[in-house]
């Protein structure tokens, strides 16, 4: 039997890969996710057949009710708020991971306790690993939860570095202490496990908002991690290759908005505010903007767009935040029947998780061939007749890419500025994330058309229809 | 070889593989990626259930641990796989 199960992991584990390969492309990305699902479907199926479960009826409960509450929260979260989804998740994960190391260790005691054989170092070390990494994306989610759905301070707060390090410090010495004698330091796991507890909560709160695709991608990574740990104190390969599937998933995510934002994962963990207070001090004010900046109406840009070629629309979070979407399809739409060529140019920090952004677009029908990666739209800019720049900011500055003096100097961005006409349609002349001015506003191809974004979008619409 | 050796050389193996198809995922499918591969995190299910099925070392205690973990792990695993799904279908042809 226990042969049959172990291979039935194996089975599971070889649809989560093929699963995960199949999102290599849209068309085949439904069908691996299905796979990972009947994969996972039959790694249950098998354990509960497994010698050491006997009893159903609290299982049976816990899986409807889980099963519920998973099914509810999918079918019913708004795709902006899939950020903060995504993150309660990781926190589940790693939850479920710490619980059941929990349970492992409690088990493990009871045999201690009777005199018979446990296991060594290896399992002590694998346990710690578990609870701990388990416990801090349980908090950190938590957290992370809390300042996307705005519960919790989105503000970077400052915590003192010396007492995180206290803590890390005082952690280590709790973990030695149980790896030396597991059985008898019982109270000293429990600390590791509040310590750990405590230790995600003060990681996450001195990130800032801008940096929150980061962390999420970063728990998502770690929730993996806790349960590939957890498969090393089961002695169970299907948890370890499942999870290690998901920490390499997170860490090249990771990596990949890290790069995006021309930071290291220190500096985005540890650093604090994007700007330092000394480089605030050199920021001009409102009169870098005074008497350069060129304002265009609606209507005027319809007349232009009429008589372009080429558009590329420039999404950044403010349109998702201002509900556009819907009213930017219908535009591209309309601009496609009249044979102008209509493209998305996504930056990989564009929406609040990676690949945010393009989720929006489709939610709105917004063909996915049409969504283009910065890469591989970067030089087709300067051939391209109108750009229309709808909430984004600080990734179209072309200062990051041409003033070595400024703040954001190497965040690799949009080329926005190379096309012929740039239309920024905001609100106000307020900065991003980074809190400074944008030479894109100045330049002498750029107009900028205020308002509302659904609202200009659908005056935009209108002029068209009428023209 | 020890137990802890060859789940070892299956740890760093399956790093690697994960690595080397997830490279492939492209950009405009990072957010169903992450979802997910969220899902497939919930494998964490396999140790709720021995925790929560009551074997002879079990007590109460830990049976518990095991029932509440199995509540987590179900969530993260039908709301991931099913918000994945949902996500998916916007990005198909219409």
């Amino acid at each position: 039997m226990s042969q049959i199960i172990n291979f039935s992991y194996l089975i599971a584990a070889v649809l989560f890969i093929v699963g995960l390969k199949n999102l290599s492309s849209p068309k085949t990305a439904p069908r691996g996710n299905m796979l990972g699902a009947i994969g996972m479907l039959i790694a249950v199926v098998v354990t509960l057949l497994d010698k050491g479960v006997v009893s159903y009826g609290w299982i049976f409960i816990a899986v409807i009710v889980g099963s519920g509450i998973g099914a509810y929260m999918a079918k019913t979260v708004q795709m902006t708020n899939m950020p903060q989804m995504v993150a309660i998740f990781n926190g589940f994960g790693g939850g479920a991971s710490l619980l059941v190391a929990g349970a492992a260790y409690l088990e493990m005691s009871q045999v201690f306790n009777q005199g018979g054989e446990v296991p060594g170092l290896q399992w002590d070390i694998a346990l710690i690993l578990s609870a701990l990494i388990g416990a801090v994306t349980l908090t950190g989610s938590v957290v992370a939860f809390g300042k996307l759905q705005g519960i919790v301070d989105e503000q970077a707060v400052a915590i003192p570095k010396l007492f995180i390090k206290s803590l890390g410090i005082a952690l280590g010495i709790c973990a030695l202490l149980v790896i030396a004698d597991p059985f008898d330091m019982g109270l000293f796991f429990l600390l590791v496990i509040v310590g750990s507890l405590v230790l995600g909560v003060l990681l996450v709160m001195p990130i800032g908002g801008a940096d929150m695709p980061v962390v999420i991608a970063l728990l998502n990574s770690y929730s993996g991690l806790a349960a590939a740990a957890t498969g090393f104190v089961l002695h169970n390969n299907g948890l370890i290759i499942g999870g290690s599937l998901v920490g390499a998933s997170g860490l090249i995510l990771t990596n990949i908005m890290c790069k995006a934002m021309n930071r290291s994962l220190a500096n985005v963990l540890f650093g604090g505010a994007i700007v330092s207070d000394t480089d605030k001090a050199a920021i001009p004010g409102k009169e870098f903007y005074e008497g350069k900046v060129k304002q265009a109406d609606p209507e005027e840009v319809a007349m232009i767009l009429e008589n372009a070629q080429s558009v590329v629309f420039v999404p950044g979070y403010g349109l998702a935040v201002a509900q556009a979407q819907h009213a930017n399809q219908e535009l591209g739409k309309l601009l496609q029947e009249r044979n102008i060529q209509v493209r998305h140019a996504i930056h990989p920090v564009a929406g609040r998780m990676p690949g945010h952004m393009n989720v929006l677009l489709a939610e709105a029908e917004v063909p996915y061939e049409q969504m283009v990666e910065m890469d591989a739209i970067n030089p087709d800019f300067s051939r391209t007749d109108v750009v229309i720049i709808l909430g984004a900011n600080d990734v179209v500055n072309p200062a990051a890419r041409d003033d070595p003096k400024s703040p954001i100097y190497g965040m690799p961005i949009l080329d926005v500025d190379q096309a012929k006409t740039v239309f920024i349609v905001k609100r106000s002349l307020s900065p991003g994330f980074a809190g400074i001015p944008n030479q894109l506003f100045i330049n002498e191809n750029s107009l900028m058309v205020f308002g509302d974004a659904k609202d200009v979008l659908q005056k935009m619409i209108q002029a068209i229809k009428e023209l | 070889m020890s137990l802890f050796i060859v789940s070892f050389t299956i740890f760093i193996l399956a790093i690697f593989v994960g690595y080397e198809i997830i490279t492939k995922v492209p950009p405009t499918l990072h957010t169903p990626l992450m979802s997910g591969s969220n899902a497939i995190s919930g494998i964490t299910i396999i140790g709720a259930l021995l925790s929560a099925g009551g074997s002879e070392n079990s007590t109460e205690f830990s049976t518990f641990l095991g029932v509440i973990a199995i509540v987590l792990a179900m969530i993260n695993i039908v709301g991931g796989f099913m918000v994945t799904d949902r996500m998916l279908r916007m990005f198909k042809k219409k």
